[in-house]
């Protein structure tokens, strides 16, 4: 048996399944991302310096323990990656699979570099005894940061299962694997919106 | 809609992208070069999340369709707000509710 409104619009709501399905999941993730922004605000208004003491040393700047520069980079490499995304579902919309299989390669390919950035990001906090025990402050970035950087290991899960094994949907139902993409993009997006709030909230105030 | 208007419509569509992507871009930049001025914290939070809501907005309305989406899904994202703004107004209640003026560790 097929399941019902994968391309046909459902009546009551407008949409397709998946859509009405995913944006569900996205509101769901607001409200994760935002208790943790809520966190963050309470911890900080409860702090008497912020970020704080960490390593034995005074920081009254994020900027001045975090990387700005890799903080910006990676703020470039997760939006090049949304547009690589919607051209990505653009390209099947124009029937070019072969398009649609570089832009996904693409955007795949960033995710890899803005976690290897992340890493390098960690790397050198950890090598200076800096763990999330640290201070309150390191508490709260490494969870915003750690779990948004599971959302991307998600998105490559999804994305290279959709441009491997489950790209050969597109041989017998194009439109439904064309609305798959579209679903996985806008999880992506999600992903990127809530890196756009994070990076100023974090590295910059 | 023959197949041809149908491809340019997405030509459209992709050009668009282009400059989407070219805002957020100098939208990032903004937002970096307003954090070097080391502006007090209110108004340095107001320019950086109002930024940061311009460049949603983009995302949200090109990337994501919602500038050419069913009422449905708006109706969620309402629902979504109602709920946020709700947990927000808890959190900032309890930081009122608070012994001396300053949490209580």
């Amino acid at each position: 048996m097929d399941i019902p409104y994968t391309v046909s619009v459902r009546p009551d709501t407008g949409v397709y399944n998946a859509k009405l399905g995913i944006w569900l999941f996205i509101a769901s993730e607001v409200m994760l991302f935002g208790g943790l922004f809520s966190a963050y605000v309470f911890l900080r208004t409860g702090a008497p310096v912020w970020p704080g003491m960490m390593g034995g040393e005074m920081y009254v700047r994020a900027s001045d323990i975090l990387s700005v520069p890799m903080a910006t980079l990676n703020t470039m490499v997760l939006i090049a990656s949304s547009v690589t995304m919607v051209m990505a579902w653009a390209s099947l919309m124009m029937d070019d699979f072969g398009k649609f299989r570089r832009y996904m390669s693409l955007t795949i390919l960033l995710s890899f570099v803005f976690l290897i950035v992340k890493g390098f990001e960690y790397n050198a906090k950890f090598s200076h005894g800096l763990y999330p025990s640290e201070s309150t402050f390191l508490a709260i970035y490494f969870t915003l940061t750690g779990l948004h950087a599971i959302h991307v290991i998600g998105g490559i899960i999804v994305n290279s299962y959709l441009l491997g094994p489950g790209s050969k949907l597109w041989k017998t139902k194009p439109k439904q694997f064309t609305n798959r993409i579209e679903i996985a993009g806008l999880y992506w997006h999600f992903v990127d919106l809530v890196w756009i709030f994070l990076f100023p909230t974090i590295y910059l105030l | 809609m023959s197949e041809s208007t149908h491809a340019e419509d997405i030509q459209a569509h992709v050009k668009v992208y282009i400059k989407v992507f070219g805002a957020l871009a100098i939208l990032t930049v903004v937002t970096v070069g307003v954090g070097y001025l080391h502006l007090p914290i209110w108004p340095a939070l107001i320019v950086a999340l109002l930024i940061a809501s311009v460049k949603g907005g983009l995302v949200g309305g090109f990337f994501m369709h919602l500038s050419s989406e069913k009422k449905v899904i708006f109706y969620v994202l309402l629902v979504t707000a109602t709920f946020l703004l709700a947990m927000f107004v808890i959190f900032i209640s309890a930081l009122h509710d608070q012994v001396g003026g300053h949490l209580v560790p």
